[in-house]
């Protein structure tokens, strides 16, 4: 198991490499920094200082491995656009995304896992059916129509929630938190069902068809036979052989929700890394979204490793000590 | 009445009289099983034989109240020691599986589940239908382990599925059978699946287990060395009909219906060699198209008109009852036509 561990971290090392270098290059692609952080007018004395300064007369191995060496340290620069640090920009930024991912996530998992489950139990019940037309509308809309109809009808004509923003937010520590306060949770609810729908008719299309796969399976007939009870064999034999499928996707899904929720941010106001992101692509703002790239490959590299060690814990097959 | 020896003097453990099941479709309703009648004696094994689609599992199926829907008992009736178990309800129904009949599938591979072990499925099967604590149970798991001849039963309780080769596994799935200790079994092709020198043993096991707790059994299998082995009655089933039942012996030496004649004719005989082996020309019908009369009259060598418009009950033949207007003694002039 510690073998395993260290083999995929091992693993990992080349993926964060080489999205390291993809986000170097942004650098040298992407316009010239030197001429966005001076602006209109600057002599040739004060062009030589900074780019001193930056280390941008050095050959590009060595800025590579400078880069490399100050994103593992946490240090990815200033922002060209705010002229402040990165890691203090996303540090501000990472626990709005954060709770709101996590919100959707619980959303998407709470609902979708049930909903997969009855439809996969009772196909051909009326609620079933419903749930599948109304998870073709989760799945068919886009993310940006949603946030916006559901601001129409919640913020707009009920004016029960509120349109943007996170509402007041208590600080611990480094982290703001939207969880401590009524309108911190009422700024939650509708970025999340947003977020949150696509990723919740995903799981819930899946677990049924992994459900109504694993239901037709020899061993729960034979479970059947054995006379076993209906939520035994529903919950015990059949649920548990569809897990390996859906961890794998709701792990990668939530890889997504956090990377992603961009359009969610943008929709709402949301001030959370994805915000960030978006505006500093529209002013070329390279180190923010340098950053960027190298957390969200981060996230995606954690996400793969947790779920590989969950398969671990649910499918026997794959632990070790085959056979005696 | 020869041969058939004084089972049938006995209170029936299984009574299935007239059963049909049907498959409503798009296209009309599918008769799979078309009044099958059979009786399985108190630690009786009867063997069931056939072709691929006679009905044989379906039969079984429909014992156990597992038919796969759209399929439905649409008529007749199945009884357990003179209770009617066709129409409970699904809660009554499910205390009568595992508890009263137990079952054995053909995959071994694909019947225990991947994620629990072997003992953990032995535990819960029996807490479900017998009054024990959990430390009797798994007592009782790994004594059962050690009688399906599991070794070092003891510690292989904890061991998952995939860490059993296929002949152990059937061996799980037989204490998995046997282990709330019903009064029959139903074995639907217990060991097809197995590799050759695995299946003796695993019949073996089987019929010595049964005969020692006293349990009947429903041996459905292709194999008739494997019916000729364990079984003391067998039914040849055909088309969804039993066209021949009787003692083992009588069946497989003297069978008096043409269909199981032919079937007995086409075993290759070990004590000498031959260059083909007879086979039944034409194939078993499609349930959408299976013929008036006999069933097996477009095939029969000896066909004769009554055949192709009157469908014949089980008759007493010789040694048997043959499904077969041959045997009609209230017709004998018809006999005359062969």
């Amino acid at each position: 198991m510690p073998a395993f561990i260290l083999s995929r971290i091992l693993q990992a090392i080349p993926v964060m490499l080489a999205v390291a270098l993809i986000a170097f290059a942004l650098f040298s692609f992407v316009g010239d920094p030197i001429a966005t952080m001076l602006g209109q007018e600057f002599t040739p004395q004060q062009r030589d200082a900074l780019v001193a300064a930056l280390g941008l007369d050095q050959p590009v191995p060595v800025q590579f491995v400078r880069f490399i060496g100050n994103a593992l340290q946490g240090e990815f620069g200033l922002s060209y656009r705010l002229s402040r640090p990165v890691a203090d920009l996303i540090v501000e930024r990472a626990p709005a995304t954060l709770e709101l991912a996590l919100c959707a996530s619980v959303v998407a998992l709470a609902v979708g896992l049930p909903m997969g489950v009855y439809t996969g139990l009772y196909p051909r019940s009326l609620l079933s059916r419903a749930f599948l037309t109304f998870s073709l509308v989760g799945v068919s809309l886009p993310t940006f129509l949603i946030g916006i109809l559901l601001i129409l009808v919640f913020a707009v004509w009920l004016g029960w929630l509120p349109s943007f923003g996170r509402g007041d937010t208590v600080q611990l520590g480094w982290w703001s938190t939207g969880f401590l306060t009524a309108s911190g949770w009422k700024a939650l609810i509708l970025p999340s069902v947003t977020l949150g729908l696509f990723q919740l008719t995903l799981i819930m299309r899946l677990v049924r068809s992994e459900m109504l796969e694993v239901l037709r399976s020899d061993y729960v007939k034979f479970a059947r036979a054995r006379g076993l009870r209906d939520r035994s064999i529903n919950f015990g034999h059949a649920l548990r052989n569809t897990l390996v499928p859906v961890i794998t996707i709701v792990g990668l899904q939530l890889g997504s929700i956090i990377a992603f929720s961009i359009v969610t941010e943008t929709v709402f106001q949301w001030p959370g890394m994805g915000l960030l992101f978006i505006q500093s692509v529209s002013s070329a703002d390279i180190p923010v979204m340098a950053a960027y790239l190298l957390l969200i490959a981060a996230v995606f590299v954690t996400i793969n490793l947790v779920v590989d060690l969950l398969y671990y814990a649910v499918d026997p097959r794959l632990r070790a000590g085959r056979g005696h | 009445m020869p041969a058939c020896g004084d089972r049938t003097l006995m209170q029936p453990l299984l009574q299935v009289r007239d059963l049909v099941v049907e498959f409503p479709t798009r296209r009309g309703t599918l008769r799979a099983l078309d009044r099958v009648s059979f009786d399985i004696a108190p630690g009786e094994v009867l063997g069931v034989v056939g072709e691929s689609g006679a009905g044989k599992s379906m039969t079984g199926a429909a014992i156990i109240g597992l038919l796969e829907p759209p399929g439905r008992v649409a008529g007749g009736s199945i009884t357990l020691r003179g209770e009617r178990i066709d129409n409970l309800p699904p809660r009554e129904m499910r205390k009568v599986r595992g508890k009263r009949i137990g079952a054995i599938f053909q995959d071994p591979l694909t019947t225990l589940n991947p994620l629990y072990t072997v003992g953990h499925q032995l535990v819960e099967t029996m807490r479900t239908h017998l009054a024990i604590d959990a430390a009797e149970a798994r007592r009782r798991a790994v004594g059962w382990l050690e009688m399906v001849g599991i070794p070092a039963a003891s510690e292989r309780i904890d061991a998952y599925p995939h860490q059993f080769s296929g002949g152990m596994r059937q061996r799980v799935v037989i204490a998995l059978a046997l282990c709330a200790e019903p009064e029959m079994v139903v074995a639907d092709e217990p060991t097809t699946a197995l590799d050759v020198s695995i299946q003796a043993q695993v019949i073996a096991l089987l019929k010595r287990l049964t005969r020692e707790k006293g349990t009947s059994v429903m041996l459905i299998t292709h194999d008739m060395g494997v019916i000729a082995e364990t079984a003391d009655r067998v039914a040849v089933m055909y088309a969804g009909r039993v066209a021949e039942i009787g003692p083992v012996r009588s069946v497989v030496k003297a069978a008096a219906h043409p269909y199981s004649a032919g079937l007995m004719a086409s075993i290759p005989p070990l004590s000498h060699k031959v260059d083909q082996l007879p086979q039944i020309d034409g194939a078993m019908p499609r349930l959408n198209a299976i013929p008036q009369g006999c069933a097996y009259n477009p095939r029969c060598p000896h066909v004769f008109d009554r055949c192709k418009v009157e469908r014949p009950e089980l008759l007493q033949a010789p040694e048997t009852r043959a499904a077969c207007w041959l045997f009609d003694s209230d017709a004998p002039r018809e006999r005359a036509h062969v």
